[in-house]
Parts: C-alpha cells; sequence; structure tokens
C-alpha cells in the first residue's frame, strides 16, 4: 500500500484539529477506529491518505456508560463488547444481536460500533476498483451487471446496499450520534445520518471531512420494549446481511403501542417502513397480521434483474422478526 | 544483488529495523531485545518506532507506518507461523492473539499495537510440551495442506481461554473466522472439543 503517516491523537480535540489541518493543507486524512475495512482499502488503493488518524489512541473513546436512563456508547467500543454487554443483550437486543451477527469473531474483536456505522459499501465493483460512481466515476455498474446483492428502494445512481448491522438496529432503538467537529458537538438522530446517493453519491452519511463520530447515545428503554435483529446470509458465518431487520415493538395490555420496523441489506441506508409499523400500531398481533405488515414492508420495492429474489426473503424475515417479538402472555 | 538471493536475505542485507540488525550481527532475533534506542530505518516512508511483547519476548522494532502486524511478524522478526492468504481479514490464517483476543494480523497496522503483547503459534507450545490444542489438532488429523492451521489453532486458543468448555456451536462460531481450503472443519471444531476436554480435566 502507499505510504502514509499514522498518527496517534489523545483526544477528540486534537483528532479534529488533525483533520481540520490536513484539509487546510490539502491533504488526504483517513479515520481508523479498529482499522479492519480502511486496511482493506488502503491495499486495494481505493483510499491512499497521507495520513491516518488512529482513534484507538484516545483514552474514553470506548466503553457503555448508564447516564440516567439512557445509555451511551462510545464510538470505539467493540463489536463483541456490545454484542455481550448484560444491559445492552436485556434492554437493546437488536443492538446486541446485531453486533453479534457482524463478521466474524477476530473483526468484533477489533471491529468498532462506530466503524460498523460508518463503514464503506461492499459492492464488489466498488471494492474490485471499477469507476463507479462510489469511485468518482460516472456509471453503477450493477445496473446492468451482477446485482444479487444490490437495492430493491431507494437506489440511484448508485444502487448499493447500506452494509451495516448495527445502523439498522440503531435507527429502530431510536439512537442518536453525537459528531465531534472544529466547532465543538453535535447530536443527529440516527435516523437523520444516513443519506441516500441521491443526495451524495460519494458519501453515506452526514459526516464531515473534519468530524469524528464519537458517541451512540440509546434513549431510555420503556417498559414493553422488545427488540430484535435478523440476518438472512448466504452462509450462516462471516457474511453480510443479504436482508435483516431491525425491530423494535413496544407493547401495552397486550397491544402494540410503538412499531420501529428498519431493513438492512435492501438499500443504500437502513431502510425504515412507516407503512408497515402503522399497520402494527394499536393492534394486537398474530399471523395474519404479521403477513399484512409484512406485505407492505416490501411494498413498493424495484427489484433489478436478478436481486428480486431478496422481496420473498424480505417479506419473511419481516414476518419472524415481528412474530419474534410478541409479548410475554 | 544477484536473482538468487532470497527476499530474507535481501530484508537481511537492507537492514530494515532492529530486528534485521540483530541478524546481520549475529543475534539470535528469537531473543530478547532490548534496546533503549532502536535502529532508525532506512526508508523513505514514515516510520515510527514501538515496542511489542511477542511470545513473552520484548523487541524494540523501527517499523514503517503501513507495515501490517503480519508483516512485522513474518518478514521482519521471522515468525513465519503466522500465514498471510487473502491479506484482506476474510481467510484467518494470520489469527494471532493481541492482548489474549484473536485478531488479523494481516488488518492491524504494526503501530497499533505497540505496547502490547502478541501471541503467535511459535508461542503456543511450553518448549517441547505442545499446547493440547496441538496435540488434539494431530490426533484429530485436523490439518490437511497445514496452511490455514496456526491461524485455526490461534482461534480455538483464544476461545478457549475465553470459554473453557465450549458447546460444539461455540467452537463453530469461535472458528467462523478461519476458512480451510480443503474443508476439514469438522476435523477441527472435533479436536477443539476434545482439547477443551482435557483442560478442563487437567485443570489447566
Amino acid at each position: 500500500m502507499k505510504s502514509f503517516v499514522n498518527v496517534n491523537p489523545k483526544s477528540l480535540d486534537e483528532a479534529v484539529a488533525v483533520l481540520d489541518r490536513a484539509r487546510a493543507q490539502g491533504k488526504k486524512a483517513a479515520l481508523a477506529g479498529g482499522g479492519s475495512d480502511l486496511l482493506g482499502m488502503l491495499k486495494d488503493h481505493l483510499v491512499q491518505p497521507d495520513l491516518v488518524v488512529n482513534l484507538k489512541s484516545i483514552s474514553g473513546l470506548e466503553g457503555v456508560h448508564r447516564e440516567g436512563e439512557r445509555v451511551r456508547i462510545g464510538a470505539l467500543t467493540t463489536l463483541d463488547e456490545i454484542a455481550r454487554h448484560p444491559l445492552l443483550v436485556e434492554r437493546y437486543a437488536a443492538l446486541a444481536q446485531a453486533a453479534g451477527l457482524a463478521a466474524s469473531p477476530q473483526i468484533r474483536n477489533v471491529g468498532t460500533l462506530g466503524g460498523n456505522v460508518n463503514q464503506r459499501p461492499w459492492c464488489h465493483y466498488f471494492r474490485q476498483g471499477f469507476p463507479c460512481f462510489k469511485n468518482g466515476g460516472k456509471m453503477c455498474y450493477a445496473v446492468a451487471g451482477e446485482n444479487q446483492f444490490h437495492a430493491l428502494f431507494g437506489g440511484g445512481p448508485a444502487f448499493i446496499v447500506h452494509p451495516s448491522d448495527t445502523a439498522p438496529a440503531l435507527v429502530a432503538l431510536e439512537a442518536e450520534f453525537k459528531v465531534m467537529g472544529p466547532s465543538g458537538a453535535k447530536i443527529i438522530p440516527a435516523e437523520k445520518y444516513f443519506i441516500l446517493p441521491r443526495e451524495d453519491v460519494l458519501r453515506e452519511n452526514v459526516l464531515g471531512e473534519n468530524e469524528i463520530l464519537a458517541e451512540v447515545i440509546l434513549p431510555a428503554a420503556p417498559s414493553g420494549l422488545r427488540s430484535t435483529y435478523l440476518k438472512i446470509r448466504d452462509r450462516q458465518a462471516w457474511d453480510h446481511a443479504i436482508v435483516s431487520i431491525g425491530a423494535a415493538l413496544e407493547w401495552e395490555g397486550g397491544r402494540c403501542r410503538k412499531a420501529r420496523l428498519v431493513l438492512g441489506g435492501v438499500a443504500p441506508i437502513p431502510w425504515r417502513v412507516p407503512n408497515a409499523e402503522r399497520l402494527l400500531e394499536g393492534k394486537s398481533l398474530g399471523e395474519a397480521l404479521a403477513r399484512q405488515v409484512a406485505e407492505a414492508a416490501l411494498a413498493g420495492a424495484q427489484p433489478l434483474a436478478k436481486n428480486g429474489y431478496k422481496v420473498p426473503l424480505a417479506k419473511a424475515t419481516v414476518r419472524r422478526a415481528v412474530l419474534s417479538l410478541l409479548p410475554a402472555a | 544483488m544477484g536473482f538468487e538471493t532470497t527476499r530474507r536475505d535481501f530484508i537481511r542485507n537492507t537492514g530494515w529495523g532492529i530486528a534485521s540488525a540483530a541478524a546481520v550481527s549475529g543475534l539470535d532475533i528469537h531473543g530478547p531485545l532490548l534496546r533503549a534506542e532502536p535502529i532508525e530505518v532506512p526508508s523513505v516512508a514514515p516510520t515510527s518506532r514501538i515496542r511489542l511483547t511477542v511470545n513473552q519476548r520484548p523487541y524494540a522494532l523501527g517499523v514503517e507506518d503501513r507495515w501490517t502486524l503480519a508483516e512485522v511478524l513474518r518478514d521482519h522478526l521471522g515468525l513465519t507461523g503466522t500465514k498471510v492468504a487473502c491479506d484482506r481479514g476474510e481467510c484467518g490464517a494470520c489469527t494471532v492473539l493481541l492482548e489474549g483476543r484473536a485478531v488479523y494480523a494481516c488488518s492491524y497496522l504494526a503501530v497499533w499495537a505497540d505496547g502490547k503483547e502478541v501471541l503467535t503459534v511459535e508461542g503456543l507450545a511450553q518448549g517441547e510440551q505442545l499446547d493440547p490444542l496441538q496435540e488434539a489438532f494431530i490426533e484429530h488429523d485436523g490439518p490437511q495442506c497445514g496452511f490455514c492451521t496456526s491461524g485455526q489453532l490461534m482461534a480455538a486458543r483464544a476461545l478457549l481461554n475465553q470459554v473453557p468448555e465450549p458447546t460444539p456451536p461455540q467452537v463453530r462460531e469461535g472458528l467462523a473466522g478461519n476458512l480451510c481450503r480443503c474443508s476439514n472443519y469438522n476435523r477441527y471444531v472435533e479436536a477443539v472439543l476434545a482439547a477443551a476436554g482435557k483442560e478442563g480435566r487437567h485443570g489447566k
């Protein structure tokens, strides 16, 4: 890989200053959380930064902390820690399950929540360096090419799917992201963090060149909240989701008070399906309603030539997810 | 320099880093290297000085910032038991323990490992005494071509350190990040379960 300088900032402010200075000097900087995704991109010359900013050198960016009824998770917390954390497993199951289903044990040991959320797409055209939209080119090779793993919703001009497992779970759980930049911290709802290719084809989120995702904040988990993350893969380990769902349902007296259903693997962003959510709200749940919810969730899907199989797969996944969240009798 | 020169000779002769410098001066590069001032790395690429403990031996090293931990272990410390196959964090052949956790050494920069402890497959046996996992791998014919074996061993070691008596699904999950092109997965899982049973009986 091309050479670069590794920088070990001691604080978030210092890291932001490094990014800011690099930008002012016309140098490219890349952020490394666990670094697994970045190193692959460096080796394949998809990014060629002058500086690699190693966020692992900043103390206090990792860990799961209770703050009143909320939970703050440092962006450098490893996926393995999140998958095993008793508070997350109990109250925010969708997130713990998503983290535990990501990648492989080795990746989860170094891979961070921030890195999982911010990882670049895994479209094979993009990763193999085709001059596609995501690589700064002028076409999406998947449109007329191999598009088995591409988007059903929100595609155009690029048809990538967002690869993160934790992102749909975080949107379903109504998490907020704390982003640090030159003018301090700002809070962005997870749902507003991700952007479609038609907004900016070179990015998957709103994070600026001199900004760092510092923390994920989970709101209080109300009584009656049940959540889950289901992931469908080609092989049962070490693979990205063909389709997945982060689902969070709040129950009261046997009826669903509030529903959040967010699909993964089907769109360039975690794909919320409000029409399906509304069908659940105020109702008690049975097999018939679960099927209606699944139909509603996939209504409007626009398959490409080779990814139509995802539609029935996603419907079944939605149905299974909501039925698995039935309140304890 | 003729074409017969091996890559390792080349590295030695160009004297990259303290380990290769030590080899030139006749020091045992596998022995403790505790120099306060490591030799500068003659390189046009940006470099850093790091300290690593590998298999309980301390090293002070000059490394290029872009070198992966796998490159440093193999090419500069001579610890070629750690294999590199995909070099993209997908196959697991390069698995080592970093601070006790299984990681892909190909996907972690050596500079990020500064001050940390690394265990490679060379550090598993205690002298002539093989690790129970190594013995079980032999007994159960785990390795076929053998290329993935050191990575499988290290992933299994990390698993048993964390879960001394795993269930078969836990073993399969623990080895999920390691590919075997000979597809000898069932034997590997059997071997890990057998080693776990032995370790349990002998109270390791």
